[in-house]
């Protein structure tokens, strides 16, 4: 008997795993409930989860006298947050998140801007990694180097002695709040090395809002007569904005929660992320420790808020 | 400024850009200088002599070894998780469009978004309600929740470029699901799974603020250097490590990016 040709609608290929995929593919739904089980799971619970314990901590309390944790609903550890100590420490982590935000920007600029428009080919795959690189290199390594260059003894004072520019570094070494022993033990040594970590969070963005703009829309600015000054204020700045409020999203948030660079490049006195590791472990106190993770999440709630009204989203 | 000037940058914003670029590179580069000098005590520049004996020094320091085996292992076994995780959750988020799928995108980038410390403590104080003692598993599993991420990253991308219609055709032609999946869902994804692991073991490889809350006695690398850091035993012998530590790192990154250069974006969304 002659081979019929082959039917029009194949047969089931037969066995559990045949009759898994006919079902799979008759029922995309439960495909996707499947796939979708154990990521959501891993997250909800281990993520979501902590973050649910870390907020039921913060409404727990410490008693004072045995150092034992109160498990029960309480604001007074909220109210201790309001100390004139700690309030110190949410206002001098929020200002140096800001400067070192504002500062990003600043540097981020010109690298993001040449990249987006100038930069062709080679050079572009050559600024890519440029960024990139020190992106993903070691954070402590990098911390580390810049110890090595604001230490008392080390590179940086060595540079300005031999340009003669010592008094400089004296000069601003001495200043109240800025100044201290070396710039490693100061709050300027701490502002340079947050800039330094985080601004190629700043740069990507920048970038990628920068490419959108049409080389042409700058052209057709300097034909009607702008100089290079207000095509850049007019023009470009409100065109990358989107971008830097994306950048500065990573750097405002990651500045308010670094415990590790104001410990080893800083003075003693703390920032946010310090105060939430001392109070947990030293001090043993971990519903306060909770309240203060709470204000670094409010605050970037408003600001993620914020931000998405702004379009940062669709830059990122 | 005219427009028929041609595509030259002006030698400020060139400078400025330069400048930028040096600012990047030179505190890494001098890393590679420090991990040479014969000074042992304080951070003297410039260097008094070039040596190698700390290499050797480094070598023979038992701590080192089992800081880095203990790295490696968490990394290892972080990656694997997120690497399932990540490719179920970007094919799921890619193909289909479902009630939730926003949230899930957000819940995917949030322990990313929120600080580290946040991340943190929030496991630590998870572990403590539930009573949960620090070992290996308690570190792999704070990695592994952050890792997700960077695969999630890559996979979505290539997902997007890769056409559906393939995986019709396919189906068409006779091949059941699995036999899909394995001989052209995987092909067209693997490179970019590749990447995405890659990056994932750098990121966990080098995290230190989440393994400090989620650690009990155990050193991982990251952790090691801080201790030397706040408290220096021996700092020619951070020198050596840092150095390559940077090197670890930095090899895994260039090939991702060579995997994924031609479209893909490496996943910059941060740390």
């Amino acid at each position: 008997m002659p081979r019929a040709t082959a039917p029009a609608i194949l047969p089931g290929s037969g066995g559990m795993r045949g009759a898994l995929s006919d079902l799979f593919w008759r029922r995309p739904q439960l495909l996707l409930l499947i796939m979708l089980l154990p990521p959501v799971l891993w997250l909800g619970i281990v993520y979501i989860g902590s973050l649910f314990a870390l907020l039921a901590q913060s409404f727990f309390s410490i008693d004072e006298f045995s150092g034992l944790i109160n498990r029960q609903f309480t604001l007074k550890t909220y109210g201790d947050l309001l100390q004139a100590a700690n309030l110190d420490i949410i206002l001098r982590t929020v200002t140096m998140a800001a400067l070192v935000t504002l500062a990003s920007a600043i540097v981020a600029f010109p690298i993001a801007y040449y990249a987006a428009r100038y930069a062709r080919g080679r050079w572009k795959a050559l600024f890519y990694l440029g960024v990139m690189l020190p992106l993903w290199s070691s954070y402590l390594v990098k911390i580390y180097a810049w110890k090595l260059i604001l230490a008392k003894e080390g590179i940086l004072t060595w540079l300005l002695a031999k340009l003669h520019l010592l008094w400089l570094l004296d000069a601003w070494l001495s200043l109240p709040v800025v100044g201290g022993n070396s710039l490693s033990v100061s709050f300027t040594g701490t502002f340079i090395v947050f800039v330094y970590v985080w601004l190629p969070f700043m740069i990507l963005p920048v970038q990628a809002a920068l490419e959108r703009v049409p080389g042409n829309l700058v052209e057709a600015s300097s034909d009607l007569g702008a100089s290079p000054g207000q095509t850049l204020r007019n023009v470009l700045f409100p065109l990358a904005l989107p971008g830097i409020v994306a950048g500065s999203i990573f750097t405002f948030s990651l500045t308010l929660g670094d415990y590790i660079i104001p410990q080893i490049i800083g003075t003693s006195r703390l920032f946010i992320g310090q105060a939430v590791y001392s109070q947990q472990g030293t001090a043993g106190n971990i519903p306060l420790a909770a309240t203060f993770t709470v204000v670094p999440i409010v605050i970037m709630g408003f600001y993620l808020w914020g931000a998405k009204r702004m379009g940062a989203f669709d830059a990122l | 400024m005219r427009s028929d000037r041609g595509q030259s940058a002006p030698l400020s914003l060139k400078i400025a850009a330069a400048c930028g670029l040096l600012f990047l590179h030179l505190p890494i580069l001098l890393i590679f200088v420090y991990a040479f000098t014969t000074e042992e005590k304080s951070f003297v520049w410039p260097p008094p002599g070039l040596t190698t004996q700390w290499f050797a020094v480094t070598w023979n320091r038992p701590d080192v070894w089992e800081a880095l085996s203990l790295s490696v292992r968490v990394a290892a076994i972080s990656t694997a998780i997120a690497l399932v995780l990540g490719t179920l959750c970007a094919a799921a988020v890619s193909r289909t469009k479902f009630f939730g799928r926003e949230t899930i995108s957000l819940l995917v980038i949030l322990p990313i978004a929120l600080p580290g410390i946040i991340t943190g403590i929030a496991l630590r104080s998870a572990f403590s309600l539930a009573d949960i003692p620090f070992s290996f598993w308690t570190i792999v599993l704070g990695h592994a929740t952050f890792c997700v991420v960077v695969v999630y990253n890559n996979a979505v991308a290539r997902f997007r470029r890769t056409s559906g219609s393939m995986i019709e055709a396919s189906m068409d032609l006779g091949a059941d699901g699995f036999q899909t999946f394995r001989h052209v869902v995987l092909p067209n994804i693997a490179t970019a799974l590749l990447a995405g692991g890659m990056l994932a073991f750098a990121l966990s490889f080098d995290e230190v603020i989440v393994t400090t809350f989620t650690a009990g006695q155990q050193q991982t690398v990251p952790i090691w250097m801080l201790e030397e850091l706040i408290r220096p035993r021996q700092r020619p012998v951070t020198n050596v490590v840092a150095m390559v530590v940077v090197l670890v790192t930095l090899l895994p990154i260039l090939f991702a990016y060579y995997l994924t250069r031609d479209g893909d974006q490496i996943a910059g969304s941060g740390k």
